[in-house]
């Protein structure tokens, strides 16, 4: 691989905490969670009734009176919403803050051929097909929308995001389930340093928490069913009562720059993507192998490449989804990893607090991993009130812990078996 | 009938996100009131909700200006 090295200058972040980076931040780190119960549809008839949505302004999802609530028509008119999926329209509204925190707004021809997109999904538009399917059971073809299919598509994230700010360089899209995230910024770290652009936009975006999102998941056996009447505890990584994941939804975009560029134009740095790995499990379709196995070799391949020396990790953003089995093998997998220096490290799972984001996972932990070497402090692991197994690792309970934060490890595990690791570091 | 233009106008300005003033019968969809195909596709299909027609696809390509449109909803309801 070349010597040019990629560092993130810009981050936008729509969560179920709030909209804005650094209001979502803020409020990790204070221990809040974005969890409740489901208010966009009734979820009484589902075995799982509860969900980190994001705060809408127009009150859902918990938003009437929260300063930070997200307001779409910030974003786009309501002749645009017609035309896209929610999906859509979280990843607008995040790279639109990323841009603008990037300050990376070409005019140029070279400027604008030189910036690309990559942003993923998990899903896509989910719901978008599942209301179509039902016009077009109940009314026939004439009644489905022209606009069905380009709201439904996955890459018309990144689409949409390059025709709004003219970014003609690569046009990519990602859908690797809960890696997506991870997976759309190693890739596009690879573009830039194999020379095919100097800026990408990179992430995930998801919003799938509707009846057939939840009741496909819940069908899967997947989600947290014990907790309903207790949204914040539901979420609850490596405890011994930890039933499922509970879903999420928003958007993680980040601004991935070449070094030099970025110092040329005085950009700020948050940190360098040094490392990234990806493997397969050649397994389950969705059970991690055991031990997580594929997972130890995407953390040993993404520090390898990232030539750092693996005791200067600090801190590992878990996918820790709150499954019983995923959790415990993960863990194994990073004490494996790391060997003697485990017992320094500290290690969480911020899907306590925002819920598993699953396409956009990826992309929203890097993102926290890039504010916890920005800010030296390292966001909890919520609920974790009677670890399942004994480990090494500081798992961060309850409260977010100042330290030390030179490089962190992004770890992000998707149904199918595929598995990326991603090493950020600072820059000095 | 003398309201046809009028809901013609309104649904419109709701599908295209245009200034009412604008929607005169002159005007042509794509090259005065910003509309692409696709939401050609979809100001059909609210017509014909609207006034509860099915307009042809035949007939659709014809529908170029506001006054082409109040025109065939005329003759068909």
């Amino acid at each position: 691989m070349s010597d040019r090295r990629v560092v993130i200058t810009g981050i936008g972040i729509v969560s179920p905490l709030a909209f804005g980076r650094e209001a979502t931040w803020e409020r990790l780190i204070e221990g809040k969670s974005g969890a409740g119960r489901i208010d966009t549809f009734d979820p009484e008839d589902m075995p799982c009734k509860i969900a980190f949505q994001v705060p809408w302004k127009s009150g859902r999802g918990g938003g009437e009176a929260d300063p930070h609530a997200f307001d779409p028509e910030a974003f786009v008119s309501s002749k645009e919403m017609r035309r896209i999926d929610e999906f859509i329209l979280y990843a607008i509204a995040a790279a639109d803050e990323a841009v603008e925190d990037s300050g990376w707004k070409p005019e140029d021809d070279e400027g604008q051929e030189r910036t690309g997109v990559m942003i993923g999904s998990g899903i896509g538009g989910l719901e978008s097909i599942y209301q179509t399917a039902v016009t077009l059971h109940e009314n026939g073809p004439r009644k489905v929308s022209p606009f069905f299919i380009p709201s439904a598509l996955i890459n018309l994230a990144s689409g949409q995001v390059s025709i709004r700010h003219k970014f003609k360089g690569p046009n990519h899209s990602v859908v690797t389930a809960c890696a997506t995230g991870a997976h759309a910024i190693g890739d596009s770290a690879r573009l830039i340093k194999y020379g095919d652009a100097d800026v990408m936009l990179a992430g995930g975006s998801e919003a799938v928490i509707g009846r057939i999102g939840i009741a496909g998941f819940c069908a899967a056996k997947a989600m947290s069913t014990n907790f309903n009447d207790t949204p914040e505890k539901a979420s609850r990584p490596y405890d011994k009562d930890r039933d499922g994941f509970v879903m999420g939804e928003g958007a993680a975009i980040l601004v991935l720059e070449e070094y030099e560029h970025a110092k040329a134009r005085g950009a700020k740095i948050y940190a360098e993507v040094s490392g990234y790995g990806l493997t397969g499990d050649a397994y389950h379709i969705t059970a991690p192998a055991e031990g997580a196995e594929g997972g130890y070799r995407a953390m040993k391949m993404a520090l390898k490449h990232s030539g750092i020396d693996p005791t200067e990790i600090d801190y590992v953003n878990a996918h820790g989804t709150s499954t019983p089995k995923g959790d415990e093998g993960e863990a194994g997998a990073v004490e494996r990893a790391f060997g003697d220096h485990a017992k320094n490290m500290s290690m969480s799972s911020t899907k306590s607090a925002v819920g598993h984001l699953l396409g956009a996972a990826g992309a929203i932990e890097s993102a926290f991993c890039a504010l916890a070497i920005r800010d030296q402090v390292m966001p909890p692991t919520l609920n974790l009130d009677n670890p399942s197994f004994e480990t090494v690792l500081d798992l961060i309970p309850h409260k977010a812990k100042k330290g030390r934060v030179r490089a962190a490890m992004s770890n992000s595990f998707g149904f199918g078996g595929t598995n990326a690791s991603l090493v950020l570091k600072e820059v000095k | 009938m003398s309201d046809v233009l009028e809901r013609v106008k309104k649904i419109v300005v709701e599908n295209l996100d245009v200034d009412g003033d604008k929607v005169v019968e002159s005007a042509s969809f794509i090259d005065d009131l910003g509309a692409d195909s696709l939401d050609l596709v979809e100001l059909v299909m609210a017509f014909e909700e609207e006034f509860n027609i099915e307009i042809p696809d035949d007939v659709q390509e014809s529908i170029r200006t506001v006054g082409d449109a109040v025109t065939h909803i005329k003759a068909h309801i």
